[in-house]
């Protein structure tokens, strides 16, 4: 509040003065150029391109590299990995890999399962846009039990690991499901089958 | 990506020509009404017309009036509808110069240049529910927008769009229209009460404090032309000013200047604008008075606070900026153009037009400063704006109303006296604008940026 004549005038001026510079500020902003990059449909480059090359995105395995190791299952603290290995049934010298599944939904891309991997199998990508109407479709199964793959030999010989292009692997997964597929049905185990006739047993309440 | 987008079959060039169909169309439409309605639809006018196109005396005639009546209902009907659609633009114009003055984008997707993104809003709001609190005073929660909205219709009666454009020349014009604004702080402050919520009530009560704080000074600034112009008529208010600037009011007279930067101030506080904007401070209140208010309940609000920057940018104009005189046509070339005629020739048309465009033009200017003023400035404290009040803007106005009194004086014996200032004024208000364009200009060099107009 002003006491004397000489702040009363002084409030007025810089009243005047916060005017003239501050208009003169926010025109000189008008005619600038927005910085804002307008995500997702008016970038230059699709946004994953735009992104660092550590970021740490969805993961990718490559199954061509894989050992089998089970290193990066141990390694997540929230188990979003679940990996089970079973003999090959015709060569009983070779394991496989008969599910490999990473829960996308679960992980918080900390890193750590990218980190005691030998060859570099499992990776961080840039990809992040997974939007998908089923909570369930964003486990990503990079192998199954009717499409097992054997485990990978590191060739001592070799000088590097066949890896392929970052990125390639999950996008091709994301982009085969639609983001409104239905989800996986995880039903309760069957009731054991009823001796008796087929009908008796629809009878039988359901499980809890 | 899993999300595929079915492309969409309009083409950009289609987008960009409806738009520019909508909107230029639509208010050029809204104009021509005006231009086209406000002179036809004069009881003299009507009277005559019933005269001579049904041969009857429209003095003994019993429908005469309720022929008026209509006639004057459907001009209600367009200067209400120009209120509706000039806010919801001003919302769309505002959001896109406010973004850039921030580094944003703003709208920019339903139609071109997100033009499109008012009328949106619009419907969105229309389709809301429009819920009551279950212990808010149900009458008054209810009435209370329909008395912001006569207040905000009510200005429209005297604000003049051009020479002969104005709805009624009331011959206490400005008294009039300090009288009927005055009912929107009655609507705010029902719907802070009548709310029952403590945000409500204290954005109520902020804004019925700051409103009638804000009357005084504006009502003795707004003194200061009528004093200069002798009558309290909106038409005659401009009629008394000239065309170009140094004939205006705002420099006609040094005091002028000081009370013209007094208005526009308070006129930035009565209409609840940034930097004044206490009673709905969002970081404070919520949302003030409106914070229990939905649906169309809420547009009405929204819509008064837009239409309401033409209202005070259209009065600044008429009260110190000249109106809507054109350069080089005076009053003999519109009574020329004029004749005897009932319905007058184009030429007077064509003059008419003439007047709106330059009122139109003014009135845009002043509601961009408003805008740019809004996102300048940060909000000020409650202490703040009623010292301003009270201590500066008060003392000032009084001022310059008694310096007023004897300039008028010494320019009824020394008429040169008011030319001298005008052209003084005038030079020194280019020359400030000259200084301000370059330390603008300093301003973008200064970061390495330079004008840049892309990425719309």
């Amino acid at each position: 509040m002003p006491t004397t004549v000489r702040e009363y005038t002084g409030s007025i001026r810089d009243t005047v003065k916060s005017f003239w510079h501050g208009l003169s500020i926010t025109l000189s902003y008008l005619v600038r150029r927005p910085i804002t990059v307008q995500y997702p449909d008016r970038t230059t480059l699709p946004v994953r391109d735009m992104l660092p090359p550590r970021y740490r995105g969805f993961l990718e395995v490559d199954a061509s590299i894989c050992t089998g190791c089970q290193a990066c299952e141990r390694a997540c603290p929230i188990s979003c990995i679940q990996i089970s290995l079973e003999k090959d049934p015709q060569n009983p010298k070779q394991r496989v890999v008969t599910q490999f599944d990473i829960d996308e939904a679960k992980c918080m891309f900390c890193g750590l399962c990218v980190e005691p991997c030998p060859t570099g199998s499992i990776q961080h990508t840039r990809e992040f846009e997974g939007s998908q109407a089923d909570l369930r479709n964003l486990v990503i199964r990079w192998s199954d039990p009717l499409h097992p793959f054997p485990v990978y030999k590191v060739d001592k010989a070799a000088e590097y690991l066949p890896r392929v292009e970052l990125g390639t692997l999950v996008r091709a997964k994301l982009a085969a499901r639609a983001w409104d597929a239905p989800g996986p049905r995880f039903l309760p185990p069957e009731p054991p089958a009823a001796p008796a006739a087929p009908a008796a047993g629809d009878a039988t309440p359901a499980k809890p | 990506m899993p999300t595929k987008r079915t492309a969409s079959k309009i083409s950009p060039r289609t987008v960009v020509l409806v738009t520019l169909a909508v909107g230029l169309g639509l208010p050029g439409a809204l104009f021509a009404a005006i231009l086209l309605l406000s002179p036809l639809t004069k009881p003299a006018v009507i009277d005559a017309l019933v005269g001579r196109v049904l041969g009857v005396d429209p003095a003994t005639w019993p429908w005469t009036g309720l022929a008026e009546g209509v006639a004057v209902g459907i001009l209600a009907f367009i200067l209400v509808n120009f209120g509706a659609i000039v806010s919801g633009m001003t919302v769309w114009w505002e959001m896109r110069v406010s973004s850039r003055m921030q580094s944003r984008v703003g709208y920019n997707r339903a139609g071109a240049a997100g033009f499109f993104q008012w009328i949106a809003d619009a419907v969105k709001l229309l389709f809301k529910e429009d819920l009551i609190p279950a212990d808010a005073d149900q009458i008054l929660f209810r009435s209370a927008p329909y008395f912001v909205m006569a207040g905000f219709a009510l200005a429209f009666v005297v604000l003049p769009f051009g020479e002969s454009l104005i709805a009624a020349d009331l011959n206490v014009g400005v008294f009039y229209l300090i009288a009927v604004t005055a009912l929107v702080v009655v609507g705010i402050l029902l719907a802070g009460w009548s709310s029952n919520s403590k945000w409500a009530l204290f954005g109520g009560m902020r804004s019925a404090a700051q409103v009638i704080s804000y009357e005084i000074p504006a009502g003795v600034a707004v003194m200061v032309p009528i004093l200069m112009s002798g009558t309290l008529s909106m038409q005659g208010i401009v009629r008394a000013q000239g065309a170009w600037p140094w004939q205006w009011n705002v420099f006609t007279n040094p005091a002028s200047t000081v009370a013209f930067a007094i208005f526009f101030i308070s006129q930035l506080a009565e209409g609840n604008r940034t930097p004044f904007d206490l009673p709905e401070a969002e970081s404070e209140l919520v949302a003030g008075y409106l914070s229990e208010y939905s649906g169309f309940r809420f547009a009405l609000y929204f819509l008064v606070e837009f239409g309401n920057l033409w209202v005070m940018a259209a009065v600044a104009t008429t009260l110190f900026l000249g109106g809507w005189q054109v350069p080089f046509v005076g009053p003999e070339a519109y009574a020329a153009a004029r004749g005897a005629e009932l319905i007058p020739g184009a030429a007077w048309w064509g003059l008419e037009a003439l007047s709106m465009v330059v009122m139109v033009l003014k009135t845009l200017v002043v509601l961009n400063l408003i805008v740019w003023v809004r996102w300048t400035l940060p909000r000020i404290r409650i202490d703040q704006m009623m010292n301003l009040c009270w201590k500066y803007l008060v003392p000032w106005a009084f001022a310059s109303f008694l310096f007023t009194l004897l300039w008028q004086l010494a320019v009824a014996g020394t008429p040169a006296l008011a030319t001298v200032s005008g052209i003084a004024l005038t030079a020194a208000t280019a020359l400030l604008l000259v200084l301000f364009l370059r330390q603008t200009r300093a301003n973008l060099v200064a970061m390495g940026d330079r004008v840049d107009l892309t990425n719309w």
